[in-house]
């Protein structure tokens, strides 16, 4: 058996259906939309070669750029959150009654679909029906904001059911993670004299600290590359106040019949992700060095 | 050991021919003498239950007419509906008939040859059984694409019974009308329900200030460019529309809800008034899902002139989808006969069991119809003039911007003089 996997062919050949899987269905369609950008095309009739134009109007589109920042405001959100998921972890982990029941309620969010997720949060958000402002009224609030119709609003009211959405998943992973720490070296700490606080930040989490950081990237790339509950939820409106890169681009290549400028937005999307992804890791990997 | 490598070969094999098989789609040869015409239509059985079953039935009565011809149905709500003909136009796969809009939308599929003109069915089979002027929304450079399946005009829908509570009436003029929202407005009532997050919704209120204040075809003429936005009566006309924003007007949130939820809340009696095209009609009169009750103290009224300037008999409207043939079609005349069947047969049973205007002519004495719906038909026979959809007359790029436009025109985040500006910047692109 060991001759059989030492050989190169052999190996090759396990390889090559999953290869070729991901080939057809992720890479040809990468680079052809990264070739599609090139083009003036609605996406119907004949495309038209035009250079880097399409890229040079990306650069200089100021709604590209908001809708930039709005993904990167989610990406700074999500990742502080992973704060928070990570006390709740740190919680559930120490034994504490019903942390079994609670670890499975945080995780429903994630069994739904995003489209429903995000009627319901329609009708929370409803301004003049919704059980938010129901409540909001009823502790005496005279005009509760209409969440998803406000410009300076609604990106901030739709990060809450996104967050909330993935909670279940981040805090699950945690969990799986606090669980692995051998119970022996906790013991010894208490032995030692270590409150649960010092546990927690001296022991606990320098050792799930490879998680931490897998988790800071699927954070950060998942994102950048929102897409779902923004576009049932507001469309990217009102009027781009709650636009994201990928609302964008799919607004360009189905609504506007622009799928030139779209494919090479979804390109400018894919190398943004790339750069951002090596910064982070290059960042956490730096941290690592001073830690250990 | 050599023959468990052999296994391990063969099986790497199998699994990358399955894996590559699996990939060049299954256009295989479809059999023998039959003829099958793929149809793609719009309405799924839950949320356009009348329509479903009448296109049920419709194919039915053609296959039984032609033995040797089977229709395959494929069915997607709207949106999901115009993505999926748009990546089948793009690897050259389109249905044999399916749906498609008016003007601006059509352009881009004529342009590509991926459309085939229908005028022989127009001069031929369908001769004079279109309401005049309506196919000519599906015309490109004089041949026509499309054979126009509703018409339909937008009318306010006010709900009597709240007009009554506040001794209002269905207004006459603009003057009556800023009245009665005035009116409402005090007394806690929302007047107005709109449903602005899709956007079109909003475009109808502009489009009949617009209609209205300039006296005929200055919106018309601004797209197509034989005018200009920059005309007073378009700058007014949005003045006027923010005016009514300031009134509160529009219920709470309009910019945030879709006009799913702006129907509801005018038929949960929660709102008013409702401006919409008569293809919601049926809530109105026949929908059984719609309590009596409701159906009952619901009435219209044309958009009223303002300030003495525009007619009252000219609307917002016009065809919404019609037919297409795909001009690759293998089985292309039989496809045009399917057509050209489907809109005969759509015309009878559109009427009496879904309850929407056809764009085929009606005759309505001979039916047995509700009150309202003849009352639209009757109107509709008088209108002097119908303007398309302003985002069906655009092409798709300008129709967004206009889109987004109205979004902040609504919102206040731009004043009337830029947001004529901004239309006339997207059009001289």
């Amino acid at each position: 058996m060991n001759r059989v996997m030492s050989n190169k062919w052999i190996i090759g050949m396990y390889i090559l259906p999953a290869f070729l899987l991901i080939s057809i269905f992720i890479f040809v369609p990468l680079l052809l939309s990264g070739y599609y950008g090139l083009m003036d095309w609605d996406g119907i009739g004949a495309m038209k070669y035009i250079g880097m134009e399409n890229y040079f109007n990306a650069i200089r589109d100021g709604l590209f750029w908001s809708s930039a920042f709005h993904s990167f405001m989610l990406a700074l959100f999500s990742t502080v959150s992973l704060i928070v998921y990570l006390a709740i972890s740190l919680i559930l982990a120490s034994k504490i009654k019903g942390s079994n029941l609670l670890r499975k309620i945080y995780l429903i969010p994630m069994l739904l679909s995003s489209v429903a997720i995000a009627q319901l949060w329609i009708k929370v958000f409803n301004p003049s029906n919704g059980i938010l402002n129901s409540i909001l009224a009823s502790f005496g609030v005279d005009n509760p904001p209409a969440w998803l119709a406000e410009p300076n609003v609604v990106l901030y009211a739709i990060f809450i059911p996104i967050l909330w959405q993935y909670a279940g998943f981040y805090i699950l992973i945690y969990y799986a993670a606090l669980k692995n720490i051998p119970e022996s070296i906790v013991e010894a700490a208490r032995i030692d004299g270590a409150t649960p606080f010092q546990i927690a930040y001296k022991i606990k989490l320098p050792l799930i600290m490879g998680v931490v950081k897998v988790t800071i990237v699927l954070a950060v790339v998942g994102s950048l590359k929102y897409f779902d509950l923004i576009y049932v939820m507001t469309g990217g409106g009102p009027n781009g106040a709650s636009e994201v890169m990928a609302s964008y681009m799919y607004k360009l290549a189905f609504s506007s019949n622009d799928f030139g400028y779209g494919s090479a937005i979804g390109f400018l999307l894919l190398i943004i992700t790339l750069i951002v992804t090596f910064i982070v890791r290059k960042v956490t990997a730096s941290k690592e060095e001073l830690q250990y | 050991m050599s023959k468990k490598k052999a296994v391990t070969i063969v099986f790497a094999i199998i699994s990358s021919l399955l894996l590559i098989s699996g990939c060049s789609g299954s256009e295989g040869a479809s059999g023998s003498g039959d003829k099958t015409i793929e149809f793609m239509h719009l309405w799924p059985e839950g949320s356009s239950k009348q329509h479903n079953e009448i296109v049920k039935e419709i194919v039915a009565d053609f296959e039984a007419d032609n033995p040797d011809v089977k229709v395959k149905l494929e069915v997607l709500s709207n949106e999901q509906y115009k993505d999926k003909i748009k990546v089948l136009s793009t690897s050259n796969e389109l249905p044999d008939v399916g749906m498609t809009w008016a003007a601006g939308y059509l352009e881009p599929y004529v342009d590509g040859k991926k459309f085939a003109p229908l005028d022989d069915l127009l001069e031929g089979d369908l001769k004079d059984s279109f309401v005049s002027g309506i196919p000519e929304a599906y015309e490109i450079e004089g041949s026509t694409y499309g054979l126009p399946l509703e018409l339909n005009i937008a009318t306010v829908f006010y709900n009597k019974k709240i007009f009554e509570e506040n001794g209002l009436e269905a207004p006459k003029t603009y003057e009556e009308f800023q009245n009665a929202v005035e009116t409402l407005a005090e007394n806690g009532v929302a007047p107005i329900a709109l449903g602005n997050k899709d956007r079109w919704t909003g475009s109808l209120w502009y489009m009949y200030f617009a209609d209205r204040i300039g006296e005929g075809d200055v919106l018309t003429n601004a797209i197509n460019r034989s005018g200009s936005f920059t005309d007073p009566a378009l700058v007014s006309a949005a003045e006027e529309v923010q005016n009514l924003v300031d009134k509160d007007a529009f219920v709470k949130g309009f910019n945030g809800l879709s006009d799913e939820e702006a129907k509801s809340m005018f038929m949960n009696e929660q709102a008013a008034m409702y401006l919409i095209a008569t293809w919601d009609l049926p809530n109105y009169t026949t929908n059984e899902d719609v309590p009596q009750e409701f159906r009952d103290s619901v009435g219209y009224f044309p958009f009223p002139t303002v300030d003495g300037n525009g007619d009252m008999s000219s609307y917002v409207g016009g065809p919404g989808v019609g037919l297409f043939v795909a001009e690759d079609s293998d089985v292309k005349e039989e496809a045009k006969d399917f057509a050209a069947f489907f809109v005969k047969e759509w015309g009878e049973k559109s009427v009496t069991e879904a309850g929407v205007i056809p764009a085929t002519k009606v005759d309505a004495a001979s039916l047995d119809l509700p009150d309202m719906y003849i009352d639209v038909l009757d109107d509709l026979n008088n209108a002097s003039n119908i303007t398309l959809f302003a985002d069906v007359q655009m092409s798709a790029d300008v129709a967004q911007a206009h889109l987004d436009m109205i979004q902040s025109l609504f919102g206040k985040e731009v004043t009337p003089e830029e947001f004529t500006e901004k239309h006339e910047e997207a059009l001289s692109k």
